[in-house]
């Protein structure tokens, strides 16, 4: 591939990049909203919309992403939902992530030790006050590493969408690959700038995590 | 939704069925040969061996499939190695598969206590014996569920190998749906089929933990 040839495409994969964090960005953090929403209804121990929900979160556990996208994009129409290929793609992402969110939540929660609950009620703490003073603050920094963890694995599902046409950077270098019969150069480099992107993630993901749990190190003994 | 659509098509799914799963364990089974040496590598004592390892399991595991399945698929053609789509599919599986199952293993290698190795190494176990007799049998135990877990995740990730062409459920729910102009009951009836597929190894994974809890407890 020369120079000149990628120049002559740097916009388009430019925007293609800017598609695909536009997604990753968005649609992760409508799973995160999703996923916790989820995780809180779950607490509330309503026969019916426990079953319903534990139902929705194995079904997105259970089939692969790209059949998810197909049912959304291709069968939405059939149920009145007609998305643009963008659209379709932010909301696939957010529902697929939002049941590994909620279960990520919902161990979160569990490793709240049940006699700080115990202690609130005893010390007559509303609920409320217990699930934002006790329990939330407890919970989310224990669910930090798999958050982000989560998030890396998104950032990768991002390619997929190029399959369902969404414009984002494997899509564009598809496009490029297909028009200058280059495919072989053009996926080795797709191949390592993914390598690259997911490592610096990784790399400020470790970062964040070893500053949100840093007090764990000092009182740790005690939890 | 009408879904006689799905009972029409039942055979061809259930064949497609099939296909995901021999492709996946095909995938799961040459990726643990690849993963064991990869494993191998990483708890060697030479540095190089380490270092090797360290950057397969990064690679592999920081490249999107898609994109490592393309890259095969486009590399055997253009070194001019005429290969059927089935083993870039099967091999792209295997070599991302090798990344998870390398950790996997080595996480099972750490979890024998350490004081094992010393204890065969002081009764005079010699060094192949002491893989073979205590090592190996019980990391391969604690690796089971995780393994499992693994093989859950390879048949969904094996939906890709549709753009390749494999006519495995995805793509032959892709045929119904452009078929029978009705995609919805076209995707759900492929999405149960790998619901299904996975729901029983959940329950084999399930089981293979039960088994491992009562051994441990013994």
């Amino acid at each position: 591939m020369t120079v000149d040839l990628f120049w002559h495409y740097a916009p388009s994969l430019l925007s293609g990049f800017g598609v695909t964090v536009l997604c990753w960005g968005v649609g992760g953090a409508l799973g995160l909203i999703l996923g916790f929403a989820i995780a809180l209804l779950r607490r509330l121990r309503i026969g019916p919309l426990n079953w319903l929900l534990r139902a929705f979160i194995e079904l997105f556990r259970g089939t692969p992403f790209l059949v998810q996208l197909f049912l959304l994009y291709a069968g939405g129409p059939s149920i009145g939902l007609r998305l643009s290929a963008t659209a379709a793609g932010i909301l696939g992402l957010a529902l697929y992530a939002s049941a590994y969110f909620a279960e990520i939540f919902r161990g979160g929660f569990a490793a709240v030790p049940s006699g700080q609950i115990e202690a609130a009620i005893s010390v007559g703490m509303r609920p409320f006050d217990i699930m934002m003073r006790v329990m939330l603050p407890g919970a989310l920094i224990a669910v930090v590493p798999a958050i982000v963890n989560m998030l890396i694995i998104l950032s990768k599902e991002t390619v997929v969408l190029s399959i369902i046409t969404v414009p984002e950077l494997m899509y564009q270098v598809q496009t490029m690959a297909a028009e200058t019969f280059t495919a072989f150069d053009a996926i080795f480099a797709m191949a390592v700038f993914y390598w690259l992107l997911v490592e610096l993630v990784s790399r400020v993901g470790a970062k964040v995590e070893s500053r949100v749990t840093a007090f764990l190190a000092h009182d740790g003994a005690a939890a | 939704m009408k879904p006689e659509i799905i009972f029409r098509s039942f055979g061809y799914l259930t064949q497609a069925a099939a296909t995901t799963v021999a492709v996946s364990f095909a995938g799961i089974v040459f990726g643990f040969m690849i993963g064991a040496l990869v494993c191998a590598a990483r708890v060697s004592r030479r540095p190089w061996r380490v270092r090797l390892g360290a950057v397969y399991v990064s690679v592999f595991r920081g490249v999107p499939l898609l994109v490592q399945l393309l890259f095969i698929y486009y590399f055997l053609a253009e070194y001019g190695l005429d290969v059927s789509a089935i083993v870039a599919a099967v091999g792209a599986l295997a070599l991302s598969s090798a990344a998870y199952q390398a950790e996997i293993l080595r996480g099972a290698l750490n979890a024998v206590p350490r004081g094992q190795g010393e204890a065969a190494t002081a009764l005079g176990f010699s060094g192949l014996d002491i893989w073979r007799r205590v090592l190996l049998p019980q990391a391969l135990r604690i690796s089971t569920p995780p393994l499992i877990s693994e093989f859950i995740l390879l048949i969904k990730a094996s939906s890709l190998v549709s753009v390749v062409g494999i006519a495995e459920l995805t793509r032959v729910s892709m045929n119904i749906a452009t078929q029978t102009y009705r995609p919805l009951e076209a995707y759900v009836g492929g999405g149960l089929f790998y619901l299904a597929i996975n729901l029983c190894l959940a329950g084999l994974g399930a089981f293979a933990e039960r088994r491992l809890d009562e051994a441990g407890a013994r």
